[in-house]
C-alpha cells in the first residue's frame, strides 16, 4: 500500500494552503475542506476500513496526527490574521492627541461678584446674615434716619442722584439697609448688606455706580475693641495673610466714634508705590459705633444696646485682590476682561 | 485746608518733626493729604540793596545796579526789570547761586558790562508760578541775610482733608489746639488788645433776621490808604494757605479768617446808603456779587443791606457795588455770626462755595467776632492806616447757639471703647481741647465750648477722648461667640448655584449700569413709562432701566466692535418699573447669546445659535429647581423680539419672563450683528426648589414605540406631548420628539412629527396586544383632538 506518502502530501498541501491564506473566511473554507465531515482527512479516516486490520491502527494514528497538525496550523493562522486585523485597525485609528478637545466654553463670574461671595462667606462664618434693600431709596432712609439732616454738609458731599418728577434718590450708600433691618428685626442683630450704590461722579477713579458692603452688629456690651478685632479678622481672611491695619478717627454722621481703616499697601507691603500714592497705606473701609440718634430712629435703647457698623467698597477690594488698575473696567464688560475671572 | 507749619509753630511748638506732626494729625482725624515745601529748591540768594542804578551804555532795556549785600565791596548786576529803583531791597542771587531748574549763576559779560549775580522775582524763588517784576523786600530787611532765613522759607505747607464736623479746625488757632492736646504742649495764643476809637463815626446795624444772624459787629475806618501794598510777610502767609493776595483790606480779612477762623468782610463805606440791616431778601431781589455773577434771590436768602438795596449775600459773598477798591477812602468792616444751616442751604442753592460759606456751613465760633474785629483793626491800622470808629454790636442773645454741658461717665466710656483710658488723661485732653470740666461722681461734666458744634452728646466726648488717646491704643478683641448664621433651607435654590450653572453653560457674568440710554430703552420697551433721573451724569445714562437688555446689548456692541465673534453674557440685577406712580424694583436674570453654537474649533460645524440653543439653556436652568414641569413656554410677542421666535416663560401659569430673537429692525438700529437671542426672567421663582422625593423605579422592562403623525403646522408640539401624557394613564413614561419635518412629501400647511413613546407598567410585564391597544388609542385620540393622522 502506498497510502502513507499520499497522506504526507495532503499535509504538505494543506499547510501550504493555510500559510498562503490571508482571509479568515477562506481559512474557514480550508478547515471545512480538510477537517469537515466531508473533508479530505475525514474521508481518509473513513477509508481505513478498506485497509488490512493490522495496518488500521497505525494508519488511523497517522491520519489523526495529520488532522491535529492541520487543526493547529489553522488555529495558528487564525490567531495571526486576527491579531494582524487588530493591528491594522489600531494603526488606522491612531490620532494626534495634542489636538484640542471638543468643548463648549466655560463662562466666568464677574470679579465683583466673586469678591462679594468671598466676603459673604467670611462674614457668614462670623455669624452674619445677608439683607438687602432697594436701590431707589427715600431721603428718609438714605439721610435723615442716618443722622444726616437736610442742611448737613455731609449731604452735599454725597453727590446724590435724584429721580425726576418722583420722590426718591438713588441710594448713595448701603447704610439705609441698617435702618430697614433694625426696623423689622429682633435684637441682637448681625447682618451684612451688599449692593449697588450711586454717586453723581465720573472720572478716572469714580464711576456713577459702584458696590458697597454694609455691616451692622447690635448687641449688649459691644465695644470699639470688638469692631477692631472683627475687622482685623475679616481683612486677614480676605487677603489670606496677616494684614497690618490702621484705624484713623474720621467722621460719619451715623457712627460715633467713627474710624477709617487703612491697610498696609498690598502691592508694595508699605514701601510706597503708585497704588498707595507713596503713603504705604490704602484706605479700605469706614466704620464706627452706631450713633445714638440712629438707634433713636429705630427705637433701640442706646443705654442698653450698643453696636457697630461698617461699610466697604467692594469694587476697591476686587481691584486690590485681582490687580485691576482701573475701576471703569468693571462696568465696560469687555469679554477679554471678564474672561479672566 | 492748607497751613504753614512755621505759622502753626508760632502758636504751638511741640518737639516733633514735620513728618511726626503730620502723622499725629492724621491719626487724630485731621487727615494730612500732602506736605509740600513752601519755596522752590534754591541756594545762594540773599537780601541786597540797590545802591545806585545807571543805564546800560549799549542796551536801552537794561540797567546796571550797584548792589550791596553787606560785604566790603559793592558789585554790579545787570537787570532788565522796570520796577527797580535806588535804595530798594531785593533778593540777589550771588555768583555760585543755584536757582530752581538748575540755573547756575555765574559772573558774565552782558554786552560789555560784567554782571556778578541776578536780581530775583518771586517766581525765581518758587514763591509764585509767574512774576513780571523783581520782588521788592521791605525796607527793614537785613542786608546780607539769607533769603531762606529772612522769608522763613524753610517751611512746609501741610494740606489737610478735614471732615465736615471739624469746622473748628479751619484756622491756625483751631489746629494749634488739637496739636497742643496731642502733644500735651501749651498753646501760645496771640495777644489781642482793644483798639481805642479815633473817631466817632459808626453805622447803625439792625438784626431783622436774628434766627439767621444773632450777632453782627461793624466798625467804620475812615481815611485809609487803599493803595498801600500788603506786606510781604502777610502775602506769604496767604500764599502758603493757598489764598490769593488781592488788596490790603481784603488780605487782612482773609488773614484773620485763616488765623482765627472768623470770615470777615469789608464794604466801601461811601457806597452805602444809611444804616445797615441784616434781613431776608425780597422775592426776586437781584444782587451782583464780587465774582461779577448776578443772582436772583428769594425770601430764604439772608442779605446784608443798606437802606436801599442788598450789599452782600450774608456769609457767602459780598456785592460788587460795595467792594473795596484802590479808590476807597473809608470802609465798613463786618465780623458776624451766621447760623450754619441757613448758609449751607443758600450756598448750595446758588452753587457758590467760598472760604467764608465753607466755614459758616461748618460752624464758626459764635464768641469770636469781637476778637477778630480787634485783630483785623490792628492789622489794618499798621498797613492802610486810617481812623477806626467804635465797634457797633448788634446782638440778640436768645438766638445765639447754646452749647450744652455734658456728662462723661467713666463706665460708659470704658464699655463703648472696650478699654480703660486713664481718667487723668481724659481730663487733660478735655481741658487742652478747650473744654472746661467739673468732677462728678460717675466721671466728669464737660462744658462744650462755643467753637465745637460737633459735640452734642456723651458719645462725642468719648470720641474726643479716644482720638487723642489714640485709636491704636484701643485693643482688638475677638467677637463674642454667637451661634452661626442661619443657612437657607434646601427648598431655596441659592442664586450662587444659578450663576455656577450659567457659568458652566459658557456665559460670562456682566454688570451694567442701572441707568441706561432713554433712546435705547424706548426702542426696546416702547410701551413702558420711563423713570428719568433729575440730574443724570450724561444723556445716555438718564433713565432707570426697565429691563437689563439695553445695558447688555451695549456691552455686546462694545465687544462686536472689538471683533468678538461669539458672546454670551448674563447679568443678575434689579430692574425698575412704575406701577401706579410707585417705583417697583425687581431682581431679574437676563442675558443673551450671539455667535456660534460652540466655540470655533476643529471637527465641529460652524452653526450659529438659534432659538432652541437659548431655550435649552433655560430648560437646564429650570431643571436645577427640580420643578421643570412647572415651567412652560408659549408663543408670545414683544416689541424688541422677532415675531414667531418669541416665547413667554411661565411658572405655574404665572408669566415670569420672556425670551426670543432680537428683532432684525432693532439689530440694525443698534448696529449689531445677529442673530442675537435674549432672555429675561424674574429671579424669585427660580430660587424656589423642590426637595427630591424618591419613588421606586419599575422593575419591569420598558418598550419603545415610534410613531409619526401628520398634523396642522399651527398645532404646538407641546400640546401633543401634553395630551399623550394626559391620556395614557401614566403607562407612557416618556415622550420624546425625534423629528419635525415639513417639505417634500408633506402637504403645505402641515407638518410631520415623529415621536418615541417609552411605555412601562410599574408593577407587571405588558403584553404585545396591550401595547398595540395603547398606541392605537393614542393615535385615535390625537386624530379626534387634532385631526392628526399616522404618516
Amino acid at each position: 500500500m502506498s497510502k502513507t506518502p499520499s497522506l504526507d502530501k495532503i499535509i504538505q498541501e494543506a499547510l501550504q494552503a493555510i500559510k498562503a491564506c490571508s482571509d479568515l473566511r477562506l481559512l474557514d473554507q480550508l478547515r471545512v475542506d480538510y477537517l469537515g465531515k466531508k473533508g479530505i482527512l475525514t474521508q481518509s479516516l473513513k477509508s481505513l476500513g478498506q485497509l488490512p486490520p493490522e495496518e488500521r491502527p497505525k494508519m488511523g494514528q497517522a491520519v489523526n496526527d495529520a488532522k491535529q497538525q492541520v487543526q493547529r496550523a489553522i488555529e495558528g493562522r487564525v490567531e495571526f490574521l486576527q491579531s494582524q486585523a487588530v493591528q491594522e485597525q489600531l494603526a488606522q485609528e491612531r490620532i494626534d492627541v495634542t489636538l484640542p478637545g471638543r468643548n463648549q466654553s466655560v463662562g466666568t463670574e464677574h470679579p465683583v461678584t466673586r469678591t462679594v461671595e468671598r466676603m459673604l462667606a467670611i462674614f457668614h462664618s462670623m455669624g452674619f446674615e445677608v439683607a438687602e434693600g432697594p436701590d431707589i431709596e427715600t431721603e428718609y432712609y438714605n439721610f435723615e434716619a442716618l443722622n444726616i439732616p437736610q442742611h448737613h454738609p455731609a449731604r452735599a458731599m454725597h453727590d446724590t442722584f435724584y429721580l425726576k418728577d418722583l420722590a426718591g434718590v438713588l441710594r448713595t450708600h448701603t447704610s439705609p439697609v441698617q435702618i430697614r433691618h433694625m426696623e423689622d428685626h429682633e435684637l441682637p442683630i448681625r447682618v451684612i448688606a451688599p449692593g449697588r450704590v450711586y454717586r453723581c461722579d465720573s472720572d478716572v477713579t469714580h464711576t456713577p455706580m459702584f458696590h458697597q458692603l454694609e455691616g451692622l452688629l447690635v448687641d449688649k456690651d459691644v465695644s470699639f475693641a470688638h469692631l477692631k478685632g472683627m475687622l482685623n479678622e475679616f481683612l486677614n481672611q480676605f487677603f489670606e495673610r496677616d494684614v497690618q491695619t490702621r484705624f484713623r478717627p474720621s467722621y460719619f454722621p451715623f457712627t460715633e466714634p467713627s474710624a477709617e481703616v487703612d491697610i498696609q499697601c498690598v502691592n508694595c507691603q508699605g514701601q510706597g508705590c503708585r497704588i498707595c500714592s507713596s503713603t504705604g497705606w490704602l484706605e479700605v473701609l469706614g466704620c464706627g459705633m452706631v450713633h445714638p440718634n440712629v438707634f433713636q430712629h429705630v427705637n433701640v435703647d442706646s443705654q442698653v444696646y450698643s453696636g457697630f457698623a461698617f461699610g466697604m467698597g467692594i469694587d476697591r477690594f476686587a481691584m486690590l485682590r485681582y490687580g485691576v488698575d482701573d475701576l471703569r473696567l468693571f462696568f465696560e464688560n469687555d469679554q477679554r476682561f471678564l474672561s479672566q475671572f | 485746608m492748607k497751613i504753614s507749619e512755621t505759622w502753626l509753630r508760632k502758636w504751638v511748638n511741640p518737639a516733633v518733626d514735620t513728618a511726626t506732626m503730620a502723622s499725629q494729625l492724621t491719626m487724630a482725624g485731621l487727615e494730612v493729604e500732602s506736605i509740600e515745601p513752601a519755596a522752590g529748591d534754591f541756594s545762594g540768594v540773599v537780601v541786597g540793596e540797590i545802591l545806585a542804578i545807571t543805564p546800560h551804555p549799549k542796551a536801552d532795556k537794561l540797567q546796571i545796579c550797584e548792589i550791596n549785600v553787606g560785604e566790603e565791596f559793592a558789585f554790579d548786576v545787570v537787570c532788565g526789570a522796570d520796577n527797580i529803583k535806588a535804595n530798594m531791597k531785593v533778593p540777589v542771587a550771588l555768583v555760585g547761586a543755584v536757582l530752581a531748574e538748575q540755573l547756575h549763576i555765574q559772573a558774565s559779560d552782558i554786552r560789555g558790562v560784567e554782571s556778578r549775580g541776578m536780581l530775583c522775582s518771586s517766581a525765581e524763588l518758587g514763591l509764585t508760578e509767574e512774576a513780571d517784576c523783581i520782588l521788592e523786600l521791605p525796607e527793614d530787611a537785613q542786608v546780607g541775610d539769607d533769603i531762606h532765613h529772612y522769608l522763613e522759607l524753610n517751611d512746609s505747607i501741610i494740606d489737610m482733608d478735614l471732615t465736615p464736623n471739624r469746622g473748628d479746625c479751619l484756622s491756625i488757632a483751631g489746629i494749634a489746639r488739637d496739636v497742643g492736646a496731642l502733644n500735651d504742649t501749651p498753646v501760645k495764643s496771640i495777644e489781642i488788645t482793644p483798639i481805642e476809637p479815633l473817631s466817632k463815626k459808626s453805622l447803625r446795624v439792625d438784626l431783622d433776621a436774628p434766627e439767621g444772624c444773632p450777632r453782627y459787629l461793624g466798625r467804620v475806618m475812615e481815611n485809609i490808604d487803599a493803595t498801600a501794598i500788603t506786606p510781604l510777610w502777610l502775602r506769604e502767609a496767604l500764599r502758603r494757605a493757598g489764598v490769593r493776595s488781592l488788596s490790603p483790606v481784603v488780605d487782612v480779612t482773609n488773614y484773620v479768617m485763616l488765623e482765627l477762623g472768623q470770615p470777615m468782610h469789608a464794604f466801601d463805606l461811601d457806597t452805602l446808603q444809611g444804616s445797615v440791616k441784616v434781613r431776608y431778601a425780597k422775592e426776586g431781589e437781584a444782587l451782583t456779587l464780587l465774582d461779577e455773577q448776578s443772582i436772583k434771590m428769594s425770601a430764604s436768602d439772608l442779605v446784608i443791606a443798606d437802606e436801599e438795596r442788598a450789599i452782600a449775600l450774608a456769609g457767602i459773598m459780598g456785592g460788587e457795588a460795595s467792594a473795596v477798591t484802590q479808590r476807597t477812602k473809608s470802609i465798613f468792616l463786618e465780623s458776624a455770626f451766621f447760623h450754619a444751616p441757613l448758609i449751607a442751604t443758600r450756598a448750595r442753592h446758588h452753587r457758590i462755595n467760598t472760604e467764608s460759606s465753607h466755614r459758616f456751613e461748618r460752624g464758626v465760633d459764635y464768641q469770636l467776632q469781637n476778637r477778630a474785629m480787634e485783630r483785623a483793626t490792628e492789622l489794618l491800622l499798621s498797613i492802610v492806616g486810617g481812623k477806626p470808629g467804635p465797634i457797633t454790636v448788634a446782638l440778640q442773645d436768645e438766638h445765639l447757639p447754646k452749647r450744652p454741658t455734658l456728662k462723661l461717665r467713666w463706665e460708659r466710656m470704658n464699655a463703648l471703647l472696650g478699654v480703660v483710658v486713664p481718667h487723668d488723661k481724659v481730663k487733660r485732653i478735655m481741658i487742652q481741647l478747650g473744654m472746661p470740666i467739673t468732677d462728678i461722681a460717675e466721671g466728669i461734666e464737660v462744658q462744650v465750648p462755643s467753637f465745637r458744634f460737633d459735640i452734642q452728646r456723651e458719645e462725642d466726648l468719648i470720641e474726643e477722648a479716644a482720638r487723642v488717646f489714640g485709636y491704636e491704643n484701643i485693643p482688638a478683641l475677638p467677637l463674642p461667640l454667637k451661634q452661626s448664621a442661619q443657612t437657607p433651607g434646601e427648598s431655596r435654590l441659592p442664586v450662587k448655584e444659578l450663576r455656577q450653572h450659567l457659568k458652566a453653560l459658557g456665559y460670562n457674568e456682566a454688570i451694567t449700569y442701572s441707568f441706561v440710554d432713554p433712546k435705547i430703552q424706548a426702542l426696546l420697551d416702547p410701551d413702558v413709562a420711563m423713570i428719568p433721573l433729575a440730574n443724570p451724569i450724561s444723556a445716555n445714562l438718564a433713565v432707570m432701566r426697565s429691563h437689563l437688555w439695553p445695558g447688555l446689548l451695549e456691552a455686546l456692541a462694545h465687544n462686536q466692535r472689538r471683533q468678538a465673534s461669539r458672546v454670551r453674557f448674563y447679568e443678575i440685577g434689579p430692574r425698575y418699573n412704575l406701577l401706579k406712580q410707585e417705583v417697583m424694583q425687581e431682581k431679574v436674570v437676563s442675558g443673551f447669546i450671539y455667535g456660534q453654537q460652540v466655540p470655533e474649533q476643529w471637527g465641529s460645524d460652524k452653526e450659529n445659535v438659534d432659538f432652541f440653543s437659548l431655550k435649552g439653556d433655560m430648560e437646564s436652568l429650570f431643571r436645577l429647581t427640580n420643578l421643570s414641569k412647572n415651567y412652560t413656554f408659549n408663543a408670545a410677542e414683544h416689541p424688541a423680539l422677532q415675531p414667531g421666535q418669541t416665547a413667554k416663560v411661565s411658572c405655574d401659569g404665572e408669566v415670569i419672563g420672556i425670551m426670543g430673537g432680537l428683532h432684525p429692525n432693532i439689530l440694525e438700529k443698534l448696529g449689531l450683528h445677529g442673530p442675537v437671542y435674549l432672555f429675561e426672567l424674574q429671579l424669585e421663582p427660580l430660587t424656589v426648589r423642590a426637595i427630591p422625593h424618591y419613588s421606586a423605579s419599575s422593575k419591569f422592562p420598558s418598550i419603545r414605540r415610534d410613531i409619526a403623525i401628520l398634523l396642522d403646522e399651527s398645532i404646538s408640539a407641546r400640546s401633543i406631548v401634553d395630551r399623550i401624557e394626559e391620556k395614557s394613564d401614566s403607562l407612557v413614561r416618556d415622550v420624546q420628539i425625534f423629528d419635525v419635518y415639513q417639505g417634500k412629501g408633506v402637504e403645505i400647511g402641515k407638518k410631520s412629527l415623529a415621536l418615541t413613546l417609552t411605555i412601562q407598567h410599574p408593577s407587571r410585564n405588558l403584553i404585545e396586544s396591550e401595547i398595540n391597544q395603547l398606541v392605537d388609542d393614542i393615535v385615535r385620540d390625537l386624530n379626534q383632538m387634532f385631526q392628526a393622522t399616522l404618516r
